[in-house]
C-alpha cells in the first residue's frame, strides 16, 4: 500500500481496486497557504492525466490531474470547509478523492517514493 | 536564473530570515517568511509587519516651481502642501489614463516622492523631461524604504524613543531611530497605522536588524502586502489601474483636490484635465467596485464578470482571499448599470458561472491615526 507519484505532485495510495488521491507534501509547500479546494462529481469518470479537481492558495489557483482512470466513487468533504487540511496532513486527512480504477496497469507509469524525491530534488 | 535581479540592501537578511524569494519588477524580493501570507496578514492586522519595499523608487524634485511644475503632471494639490505634509497622487496621460501612482511629501521648499518599483524608471525619465522653471529631480539610489506596519507600529516607536502622538496619518518627520537619520511618514498600503521608513543604505542592515528583533515585529513579504491591500480596498498599479483606467473610473476621486477641479482655483493644467474633470460631475460608463463571491471559489484577476443572462458587464483586476475575513474577495471594473452596491454578478470560472455581489472595495475597514 505504497504512494505512487505523479510529476505534477499528485500521489495515488492503492487499496485493492481502490485508488486514494491528494497532491504531494512538496506540491503544498509550493502553494502555501490552501484556502479552497474544488473536488469532482461522485460518480464522474476520470482519464489518466485529466484535470479533475483544483486546489487554490491565498496567491495562486492550481489544477490537479488524475494519476490514473476510473470513477470517482468518494471525495473529501471536509476539505469544502477545511481546506487548510490539504496543508496539514496532505498525504493523510487532506486526500482529495478516490476512484475504483478501471486499468490497474496505469500505475506502473507512475514514480515510487524514492523516484519521486529524486524527482523533486531535481525540480526544486 | 536569477543573476541578472537587482538587490535592496536587506536581500540578505531576507535570506538568512529564510524568505522565499522571487522575482519582482526586476528585484530579488520576499514573497513569504515561513509563517506564510495568512499568519503573517494576521499578524500585521494585529501587531507590527515589518517590510522591505526598497524597491520602490524615491526621489526629491527642488527648486522654487517645484510644487507648480509637478502640478501639471499630478492632479492633486502639490502646492498648498504643508511642510510635513503627504499626499496620494498619480501621474495622468492625455487620455485620461494613469501612468503611475505615487505619494509626495513636501519637506521645507523641496518634494519627496514615492513611486511604484515597475515604472520607476519610465516615471523619472518623464519628470526629468517634463520638469519646467528651476524644478529638478534628484533620483535617490542610495537609500533602502522599510514599512512597519499594524496596531502596534507606533509601540516600536515609542519604544524607539518617539511618542509620534501628534504625528497623525500622512504626515512626514526626520526622526533618529536607532543612531540613524530617517524620513519617516506616517502612512502605508496595508490599512493600518504605520510607518514608512527611508533610510541610508549603509544604516538600513542595522535597523532592521534592531527592529526585527522588537516583540511586537516580524518580517511580511509581497504576498501579504498584495492581500492587506486587497482587503483596504487600495489599488494596485498596472492591475486595478493604469495607462487606460481614468482616476473617476477606478474611483480614487477622492484623491483629486478641490483645488485642481473645475471651479477651484488652480483648476486643471494638468495632463488628460479636459477628459478627467468633466468625468466628475458627469460619472462615468465603468466603475471599480469590490466584487464579494458568495461562494468559497477565489475569482481572480483577468475572469470576465457576466450579468443574469451571461452578456459581459465587466472583468476583475484583483483577486484572492481575505485572511481577515476568512473569505474570498476581489475587485474589478463593472459597467455603470452593475455598479450599484449589492447589485449580483457572475464570474466565468473555469466554466462555471459563480455569484459574486458588489461590494464597497475597503473590506476591511482602514485603521489610520487621525488626530
Amino acid at each position: 500500500m505504497s504512494n505512487k507519484f505523479t510529476e505534477d505532485h499528485e500521489w495515488g495510495q492503492q487499496d485493492g481496486d481502490t485508488l486514494t488521491v491528494g497532491i504531494t507534501n512538496f506540491a503544498q509547500e509550493q502553494l502555501g497557504d490552501i484556502v479552497y479546494v474544488e473536488l469532482p462529481d461522485v460518480g464522474r469518470e476520470v482519464e489518466q492525466g485529466e484535470e479533475c479537481a483544483v486546489v487554490e492558495s491565498v496567491k495562486a489557483a492550481g489544477d490537479v490531474k488524475s494519476p490514473a482512470s476510473g470513477e470517482v466513487i468518494e471525495v473529501n468533504v471536509a476539505l469544502e470547509d477545511e481546506p487548510e487540511l490539504v496543508n496539514a496532513a496532505p498525504e493523510d486527512g487532506g486526500w482529495f478523492y478516490k476512484i475504483k480504477l478501471s486499468n490497474n496497469d496505469e500505475l506502473a507509469s507512475l514514480m515510487d517514493k524514492d523516484a519521486y524525491a529524486a524527482f523533486v530534488e531535481s525540480v526544486s | 536564473m536569477s543573476d541578472a535581479l537587482l538587490s535592496t540592501a536587506l536581500t540578505e537578511l531576507h535570506i538568512e530570515n529564510e524568505a522565499k524569494m522571487v522575482p519582482f519588477a526586476g528585484y530579488n524580493m520576499p514573497v513569504q517568511y515561513p509563517d506564510g501570507v495568512l499568519k503573517e496578514h494576521l499578524h500585521t492586522r494585529e501587531n507590527a509587519g515589518l517590510f522591505d519595499v526598497s524597491h520602490m523608487g524615491q526621489a526629491w524634485v527642488t527648486g522654487e516651481d517645484a510644487g507648480s511644475e509637478l502640478e501639471k503632471l499630478i492632479p492633486i494639490d502639490i502646492v498648498g502642501l504643508a511642510d510635513g505634509e503627504q499626499r496620494y497622487g498619480f501621474f495622468t496621460n492625455k487620455n485620461g489614463g494613469i501612468e503611475d501612482d505615487l505619494m509626495v511629501s513636501r519637506w521645507g521648499n523641496d518634494f519627496f516622492l514615492v513611486v511604484n518599483a515597475a515604472c520607476k524608471d519610465q516615471d523619472f525619465a518623464y519628470l526629468r523631461q517634463q520638469l519646467g522653471g528651476d524644478s529638478k529631480l534628484n533620483i535617490i539610489e542610495d537609500r533602502a524604504l522599510l514599512a512597519l506596519q499594524g496596531p502596534k507600529a507606533h509601540l516600536v516607536m515609542q519604544d524607539l524613543g518617539h511618542s509620534l502622538k501628534d504625528m497623525a496619518f500622512m504626515n512626514c518627520r526626520e526622526l533618529n531611530l536607532a543612531g540613524a537619520q530617517c524620513y519617516v511618514s506616517r502612512s502605508g498600503y496595508s490599512g493600518e497605522d504605520g510607518f514608512e521608513i527611508s533610510i541610508a543604505n549603509s544604516e538600513a542592515l542595522e535597523l532592521a536588524r534592531h527592529l526585527q528583533a522588537h516583540k511586537h515585529c516580524k518580517w511580511i513579504g509581497l504576498g501579504a502586502r498584495d492581500s492587506l491591500r486587497l482587503e483596504g480596498g487600495m489599488c494596485l498599479y498596472g492591475h486595478d489601474i493604469d495607462q487606460n483606467t481614468s482616476p473617476v473610473e477606478a474611483a480614487i476621486t477622492w484623491a483629486i483636490s478641490p483645488v485642481r477641479r473645475s471651479g477651484g482655483a488652480r483648476e486643471g493644467g494638468f495632463v488628460g484635465a479636459d477628459v478627467i474633470l468633466p468625468q466628475i460631475p458627469n460619472k462615468v460608463s465603468r466603475k471599480r467596485v469590490g466584487i464579494k463571491p458568495t461562494g468559497r471559489a477565489p475569482i481572480r484577476e483577468g475572469t470576465v464578470l457576466a450579468d443574469a443572462d451571461g452578456n459581459a458587464i465587466g472583468h476583475i483586476t484583483s483577486g484572492g482571499f481575505s485572511p481577515s475575513l476568512g473569505h474570498p474577495i476581489a475587485m474589478g471594473y463593472v459597467s455603470k448599470s452593475h455598479s450599484k452596491l449589492g447589485s449580483t454578478v457572475y464570474a466565468q470560472v473555469r466554466g462555471k458561472l459563480n455569484e459574486a455581489k458588489v461590494s464597497k472595495t475597503d473590506f476591511v475597514q482602514n485603521n489610520f491615526y487621525r488626530l
